[in-house]
């Protein structure tokens, strides 16, 4: 399999703060590779490195085999990096549907093409679709800002599969999704995961869904990877049981 | 009232309402609902600006002059009215583009203060450029086109431009542009993770909104067949923001009905002579401190209150 995503030494210092420091890791494509670390440990960061939210002191970036160290997000989307974050990031203004097809549009023709052809880009097929996967289509025409926490958490990361992205970045998908909703939720990310050939990177703080969902997990502390394996072994590594699991 | 595939017939079916019935009203009315069908074009691009992408301007006034200008000058050169529209609203739009670079790096209160720096600059070119403007003896004796030459078939010009207006922008708003606009507006980190170019549709924002004022002054000029600079300086610009924001910013109705609001309340309100600004004040103040969402808003609460309750969503289980 080809490696979709790589980190080569990945630093980012704020003054004397090494948040990242000396970070490498690939991603092969299909996989499922959970992050995870005690707060602090510079997780967001090398998430925002590896975004082009805040550009590294030091290291690359690789997507495909091609430099993107520092690339801006919108250029990154282009490429076909997708992402969520860790706050909730829908436009409560706009339909659950609308939320949906606002996050396919621009890769949907010319601007100008945009301007003069369908008012929903030839996406509500799509964003039906996608509304099904994510057991939300009974409040497809509903404002975003109207739903639940739980719902508005599936929506965000369904708008981040909408473009068909070729690698998804999700920032604790689970955080604040109700319990009952968490088996399902990680089942469509799985299904999407394997229907649409996209290679994940998580985020999460939840110990049982990042170890049921991904295929491999990193722990990060102190800005270093301190274990990056199969989910049950780092799960049983004591170097990440006394950083971070503290049992 | 915020949907604007639902609330264009009533738009439109209020242009109509106008034309006719200022086609029975006196000289006076006749201008006065001119100058709202004029104002209300003005007022729909600065919307599109503040209202739906988030980017203040108190220029707006600025881009009215430039096509009020255009038209006063070139009309006497036997230029097409059309075309002078055309010259004024291109011209606006290009200094709107230009307007909307430090909008890229400002926002906010900052933004607010380099367009107010842009509307006192036009001003003075407006005033201190004699040679081109006319200074502040003003231009006067702008002819209307052919055939629109009376009050009333001028009255109907303007509305028919504010009807075109309304269409053009009601589909720039349920086209992906609207919906991008909005993007920006709510949350740009969000809108550039999903591919939407918050530098493009800023400065679209930006050169849609003046090019619109152009139009608007293009329409001015020949309504009350004089202008001079003052009529384009910040009063007028803060008027524009006073018609957006109390008819409902970032709303479809809301420059339709704050224009009117705007035009009219001072009419109704002039028997009190001197006391009639301060009670117009008064008003727009108690207006949006008890509805912040405008007289759209108010309209928009009677509606729902009229309608029976929807039933409320479950959770997915």
């Amino acid at each position: 399999m080809s490696v979709v995503l790589e980190a080569r030494d990945l630093h980012r210092h704020f003054g004397g703060v090494k948040a990242v420091n000396g970070v490498s890791f690939a991603v092969e494509e299909g996989e499922i590779l959970g992050v995870i670390g005690p707060n602090g440990s510079g997780k967001s960061t090398l998430f925002n490195c590896l975004l082009g939210q805040i550009p590294p002191s030091a290291g690359q970036v690789l997507l495909d085999g091609q430099d993107v160290t520092g690339m801006k997000p919108l250029e990154l989307n282009r490429r076909g990096v997708s992402r969520t974050f860790q706050l909730l990031q829908v436009f409560p203004q706009l339909s659950a549907r609308e939320n949906l097809i606002l996050a396919g549009q621009e890769h949907i023709g010319s601007r100008m093409k945009r301007l003069f052809g369908k008012s929903d880009a030839g996406l509500t097929d799509a964003a039906n679709h996608m509304l099904e996967q994510f057991k939300l289509s009974h409040v497809a025409d509903l404002l975003a800002g109207g739903l639940s926490y739980g719902q508005q958490k599936l929506l965000d990361a369904a708008m981040a599969f909408m473009a068909g992205p070729r690698l998804v970045l999700l920032d604790e998908p689970a955080g604040g999704v109700n319990l009952s909703l968490l088996g399902s939720f990680r089942e469509r990310l799985r299904a999407m995961n394997a229907q649409g050939g996209s290679t994940f990177v998580v985020i999460e703080h939840n110990m049982d869904f990042v170890m049921s969902l991904c295929t491999r997990v990193m722990c990060i502390a102190e800005g270093k990877v301190i274990a990056n394996g199969k989910p049950d072994d780092v799960r049983n590594d004591p170097t990440v049981i006394e950083a971070y699991l503290g049992h | 009232m915020n949907q604007p595939h639902r609330v264009l017939p009533l738009a439109l079916g209020l242009l109509l309402v106008a034309g006719l019935a200022g086609s029975l009203l006196q000289p006076y009315e006749v201008y006065l609902i001119s100058l709202w069908a004029v104002y209300t074009i003005s007022a729909l691009g600065l919307n599109l600006t503040l209202g739906f992408a988030g980017q203040i301007s108190l220029a707006q006034a600025s881009f009215v002059g430039f096509g009020a200008y255009a038209t006063a000058l070139l009309l006497p050169h036997g230029v097409p009215f059309g075309v002078t529209l055309v010259i004024g609203a291109a011209i606006s739009f290009i200094l709107g583009i230009l307007l909307g670079f430090p909008a890229l790096r400002v926002q906010g209160h900052y933004l607010a203060f380099v367009t107010l720096a842009l509307a006192t600059i036009a001003f003075l070119v407006f005033r201190n450029e004699s040679w081109l403007t006319h200074g502040t003896s003003g231009i006067d004796k702008i002819a209307r086109p052919f055939p629109f030459t009376s009050g009333v078939a001028y009255m109907w010009l303007c509305l028919g431009s504010l009807a075109l207006v309304t269409l053009g922008v009601w589909w720039l708003l349920r086209s992906p542009w609207g919906r991008a606009f909005l993007a920006l507006r709510e949350n740009p980190v969000r809108a550039a993770s999903l591919g939407i170019d918050v530098r493009t549709y800023t400065l679209l924002a930006f050169a849609i909104g003046a090019a619109l004022g152009g139009v608007s002054g293009a329409l001015f000029a020949p309504l009350g067949q004089y202008i001079e600079p003052s009529e384009f300086a910040l009063p007028l610009s803060f008027s524009l923001l006073l018609m957006v924001v109390v008819g409902g910013s970032g709303t479809f109705m809301g420059p339709f009905l704050g224009a009117i609001v705007s035009v009219a309340l001072p009419e109704v309100l002039r028997s009190l002579q001197d006391y009639y600004l301060l009670i117009y004040g008064i008003i727009v103040i108690l207006l949006l401190v008890f509805s912040p969402d405008g007289v759209v808003g108010i309209i928009a609460r009677a509606v729902a209150r009229l309608r029976p309750a929807a039933a409320p969503v479950e959770p997915t289980p």
